[in-house]
Order: C-alpha cells, then sequence, then structure tokens
C-alpha cells in the first residue's frame, strides 16, 4: 500500500488520457455483459419451460396456422390433460417503436394453463373472461407506458391490420423470471370475428397428465396429422423455447464474437495507452533505479498501474451492466424476459479485466524492469 | 581510510560495433569522509566513473568496492537493494519526479525500507530541514526554482542516511547564487555530517568547495 501513492499519481499525470482509457475499457466489458446476458438469457428461457406443456406448432412453420378442429383430436390424444391455443398478434402502440409481446389467445383455457407462471386476482380474471373487447397486461408494460385498469389502449396490427381498441382489465405478475412482463394478452375471438375466413391457431399448447408421456404424445400426435395438409410439430415446451433460441440464428456464437472482438480492439487500446504512458517516463525509471527500487519492484508498479485501470473499468462497466438492466425492467420489449448480467457473466469480465491488465502492462511492465539505469537516464539526453 | 577503492578497473563501450574505452586499468581511492571533485573535459570519464562506484554501469574488467561490498562483483538484485542503502545520488538536471511533491520525492529511498509512516516523515522533515525545504515541503518540482529542486533532490540523496554521496554535475544548470548555496550546503553535509562525497564538476568555482580536486583526462588521472 505504501506504493499506492506512487502508482497514482502516474495514473494522474495525464488524467484525460487515464479517464478515456479507462471508460474504453468500462465501455468494452459493459459491452462484454450486455452481449453475453443476450445469450444467457436465452439460453435460461430455453431452460425454464415447462417439461409438463408442450407445444404444438405447424410442421411447414411456426408463421402457418393449425385448424381449430385439431383442439378436439389433441384432447383426444392419451396423456394429454388440456389444452389452449394463441396467436401472436405483433400490434404497436401509438408508434412503430412501442412495439412488444402481444397474443391474442383462448382467455380462460389460456389462464388456466398458465395459472403458475403467474398470478392474477380473481376479479380481474372474472372481468377479463367476460368482456370480449378486455385485455390483460404485464405489471411492468403498465408502468412502462402510465396505463391503468379500466383505459382504453389502441393497438395498430402489423400482421391483423386495423386498429383494435382494448381495454385493461387485469394487471398480471409474474411468478418466474423467464415469464414476461412486457407482454399484453387479449382475446383470440376478437381477431377471429374481424378474420373469419383466415385465423387460426397459431400453436396449441398442451398439460401433460405426466410430463414422462412427453415422448409417446408428441410420436402419437405429429403420427395423427402426419399426411394431413396441416402436418404438425410437437415438442415440449422447454424444447420449444429452445428452438426459438436457434431461431435467431448462433446468436450465441454471434454475441460472443462480437463481444470478444470488441474487447481486443480495446485491448489494443489500452495497451498503446500504456505503452506511450510508460514511454514518457523511461528516464523516471532510470531515477527510481538509481534510488534503488528493483527491478522486480518497476515492473510491480507499471503493472499495478495497468491494473488499476483495468480494475476501474470492470468495476464501472460490470457494475453498471448489473445495475442498470434492473433498474430500467430492460427485457427488450419482452423478448428477453429476465434480462439479467449473471454472477458467472461478472466473474468472466473480470477474468476478462485481468488478462487485459496483463496483456496492456506486460510489455512497458518488462521494458521498465530490462532497461538499466544508465540506458533509461540516457534516454532523457 | 579508504572507502571506496578502484583496481585495475577497465571500461570499454561499444559503439556501431567500435570499441570504446574509457578506462584502462585504473588505480583509484576516495577516503572515508573526503569530498572530491572530479574534473576533466567532456568523455574523460568522469560520469561513468561515477555510474561505476553507484553500481549502475559494470566495469569490462578490474574491481569497484565501497566498504566492505564489492560492487562490481554484484547482482542486479542485490545492486539495487545495497544501492538504496549505501548511495545517494544527485543528476544535474535534479531528475524529481514531477508528478510528486517535494516531500513525496525525499521520500521515495524510504519506501524500500521497513520504516513505519511515521517514521519515514520524520526522516523527510529532517532531511528537509537539513536542506533548507521545509516549508516547500508540499510544492511540487514546477513550483519550485532550479536551487530548490536541486536542494530538493539533494534532500533525496540523503534522507537514507547513505555511505556515499555521488553528485553528477550539481550545479550546472544553477545561477551563480543558487550553485553557491548548493556547494556551501554539500561542505556542511561533509563538515558536519562526515559523509563521503564525490561530485563531477566541469566548474573550477564548484570544485574549490571540495577538499581534494582530480583530474581525468581520457580516463587517466593526471593530477
Amino acid at each position: 500500500m505504501k506504493y499506492f501513492p506512487l502508482v497514482w499519481a502516474n495514473l494522474t499525470r495525464h488524467k484525460r488520457r487515464t479517464v478515456l482509457t479507462t471508460l474504453s475499457v468500462a465501455l468494452a466489458l459493459f459491452l462484454f455483459a450486455s452481449l453475453r446476458s443476450v445469450v444467457t438469457t436465452l439460453r435460461a428461457g430455453a431452460e425454464v419451460g415447462s417439461e409438463s406443456r408442450m407445444i404444438v406448432q405447424s410442421a411447414k412453420a411456426i408463421v402457418f396456422f393449425l385448424p381449430m378442429n385439431y383442439r378436439e383430436r389433441l384432447l383426444a390424444v392419451p396423456g394429454v390433460k388440456a389444452v389452449t391455443w394463441a396467436d401472436w398478434f405483433g400490434g404497436v402502440y401509438q408508434d412503430p417503436k412501442n412495439f412488444f409481446a402481444s397474443f391474442a389467445a383462448d382467455a380462460e383455457s389460456y389462464l388456466d394453463m398458465y395459472r403458475t407462471d403467474f398470478t392474477l386476482p380473481a376479479d380481474q380474471r372474472a372481468a377479463f373472461i367476460q368482456e370480449r373487447t378486455a385485455c390483460i397486461v404485464g405489471q411492468h408494460l403498465l408502468e412502462k407506458y402510465g396505463w391503468h385498469l379500466g383505459q382504453n389502449v389502441t393497438l395498430q396490427g402489423t400482421i391483423f391490420q386495423g386498429d383494435w381498441t382494448l381495454t385493461i382489465r387485469g394487471v398480471y405478475h409474474a411468478t418466474t423470471p423467464a415469464f414476461s412482463e412486457d407482454a399484453l394478452m387479449f382475446h383470440y375471438e376478437m381477431v377471429y370475428e374481424r378474420y373469419p375466413r383466415w385465423v387460426q391457431p397459431g400453436w396449441y399448447v398442451l398439460e401433460l397428465t405426466n410430463p414422462s408421456l412427453a415422448p409417446q404424445v408428441a410420436a402419437a400426435i405429429d403420427s395423427e396429422f402426419k399426411n394431413s395438409s396441416d402436418p404438425t410439430k410437437t415438442g415440449t415446451e422447454r424444447a420449444f423455447n429452445a428452438g426459438f433460441v436457434t431461431m435467431w440464428g448462433n446468436v450465441s456464437f454471434l454475441m460472443n464474437t462480437i463481444g470478444m472482438a470488441v474487447v481486443f480492439a480495446i485491448l489494443l487500446v489500452a495497451a498503446n495507452s500504456m505503452m506511450l504512458s510508460a514511454r514518457e517516463r523511461t528516464n523516471e525509471v532510470g531515477v527510481l533505479k538509481t534510488v534503488g527500487f528493483g527491478d522486480r519492484l518497476l515492473f510491480g508498479l507499471v503493472m499495478a498501474e495497468a491494473g488499476t485501470i483495468a480494475l476501474m473499468g470492470a468495476v464501472l462497466g460490470l457494475g453498471g451492466a448489473k445495475l442498470l438492466y434492473p433498474a430500467i425492467h430492460f427485457s427488450a420489449m419482452g423478448f428477453l424476459p429476465g434480462f439479467a448480467v449473471t454472477a458467472g457473466t461478472l466473474a468472466l469480465g473480470f477474468a476478462i479485466a485481468v488478462a487485459l491488465a496483463l496483456a496492456s502492462g506486460l510489455v512497458p511492465a518488462w521494458n521498465a524492469a530490462r532497461l538499466s539505469a544508465v540506458q533509461a537516464l540516457r534516454h532523457v539526453e | 581510510m579508504s572507502l571506496v577503492t578502484i583496481h585495475g578497473l577497465s571500461k570499454i563501450f561499444q559503439r556501431d560495433s567500435q570499441p570504446i574505452t574509457v578506462f584502462d586499468g585504473l588505480d583509484l581511492e576516495f577516503a572515508q569522509g573526503s569530498f572530491t571533485a572530479l574534473m576533466g573535459p567532456s568523455g574523460s570519464g568522469k560520469s561513468t566513473l561515477l555510474n561505476l562506484v553507484a553500481g549502475l554501469d559494470r566495469p569490462t574488467s578490474g574491481t569497484v568496492s565501497v566498504g566492505d561490498a564489492e560492487v562490481s562483483a554484484m547482482s542486479p538484485g542485490a545492486l539495487a537493494v545495497w544501492r538504496a542503502r549505501h548511495v545517494g545520488f544527485v543528476f544535474q538536471s535534479y531528475n524529481l519526479l514531477p508528478v510528486l511533491t517535494a516531500f513525496q520525492n525525499v521520500e521515495l529511498p524510504l519506501l524500500l525500507t521497513r520504516l513505519s509512516k511515521a517514521e519515514r516523515r520524520d526522516h523527510v522533515v529532517t532531511a528537509l530541514g537539513v536542506v533548507g525545504l521545509t516549508d516547500r515541503a508540499e510544492h511540487f518540482p514546477r513550483q519550485l526554482s532550479g536551487g530548490q529542486e536541486q536542494r530538493a533532490a539533494i534532500a533525496r540523496a540523503i534522507v537514507s542516511d547513505p555511505t556515499i554521496i555521488l553528485l553528477d554535475e550539481p550545479t550546472g544548470q544553477l545561477d551563480a547564487k543558487s550553485a553557491a548555496e548548493i556547494l556551501e550546503l554539500l561542505q556542511r553535509l561533509n563538515r558536519e555530517h562526515h559523509k563521503t562525497i564525490i561530485m563531477v564538476t566541469h566548474d573550477p568555482h564548484a570544485a574549490q568547495a571540495a577538499g581534494t580536486v582530480l583530474h581525468l583526462d581520457k580516463g587517466v588521472l593526471t593530477a
């Protein structure tokens, strides 16, 4: 600790340079934490889906509808306890940038199906079910737009064209991190009534009597509809969520690659800054060696400077990411519910900061240590 | 009694693969408690000799001993430790660290000791008092005059009570008045504190402050 004033004095010699270098490290680690958190949140979402629920979708693609009469046939499959269905609505509120997840679903069966994933007061549930133009919204979405119970909100349909005015009759609270509070749900009948010849369920959700029956149920359903005009693809909800992740492409590879590229670019900036700073002080290295500072000590002092910059950058960047996203309830418009910077990401970020300190400080520290006092002093002359 | 003993000293530099002989078998002694001025033209080997005595450079052959220590045979690590304890070095261009105050600059050699913070403070205050800079302790080098900077540098050289003080043109960048003050200070350190001092200088007036004046020319003692 007695050497810290010396380290700090050298760091504050060019305050602007130190601040900019620290901020560049902080920004790099902030971006790294953010990009990696997209990956971990998607993975977490894929892992927390229920194993006792199954999703039946069109085998052609998820954008194709499935016939309404499949409901009865699905219910008849052994092992299936309950069935509900929904459509992706994809509306916007007032402005195209106000986009969030919105579903048209069979209200009562849908609420029953997801009864363990969120809470909705009984009176609000009843009011929603009774009123054809009612909707329920997540608590965070309500807060985001300053809505209140009983308010009419008009969505502009992007798939189902036109204005859709809905009355907020319920506000739900998610009980699992993977269930988004940035979503709106309203009655399937509303969409069906406006587009009766076109609209059918986008996907079915099944509740099983026993999760262990999932393979047999999936095989039975897909076999049942194999030779129809609308073949199905059935899997557990967890597999369905994982499938969504793969729909993003190799998002993990992409995010990690971008993250590493950013970190590497910043490493070059930090290393350049450290080397420039050390080169400017070559004569002072000579003075310190003349005073009696040994090679190892000088090596350590230069490394400590690099370490301090990396540590301050890590605290700012990683701490900022950890605190910022919960504070603004970030969920990427509901597509990344439970978005959070995990402890694993923080640990990896700090490991990168340590590597950054080593990589940026090693060359100037080595140069300071290996240079003889006479060579260093002659550098001044 | 001899403090510094130089025996059979040779120093050959390689410049563009051309060998340049600075010393070739030099024998020399500096007595304990002496104040010696080394004079000579540029390139005569004055500063090289100072660097060899301080252990900043190594002889090509021969030995340099200070007290019981054979400086020319020490490892780099041992030399650093020895220098911190036994050598106070003063440069022509002061070489104070610009980001540290006078106090912090003087404290630098003490950071290498096991002294407590309070003990270090006492030593620094004493050293600054000896050179008459107590009231400038918290000033940065840029806030000091040339003479004051050199006095701070001398305080840094004496703060750890070294065996020997080596000065390389200490008055070279000072006006006459400041130079006289520095020389008077060095005489006082030699006379009152019994410090062994070797001072390289071009200035005959500065050399007069020393008890002994040696002349070097092309690595050979001429007087």
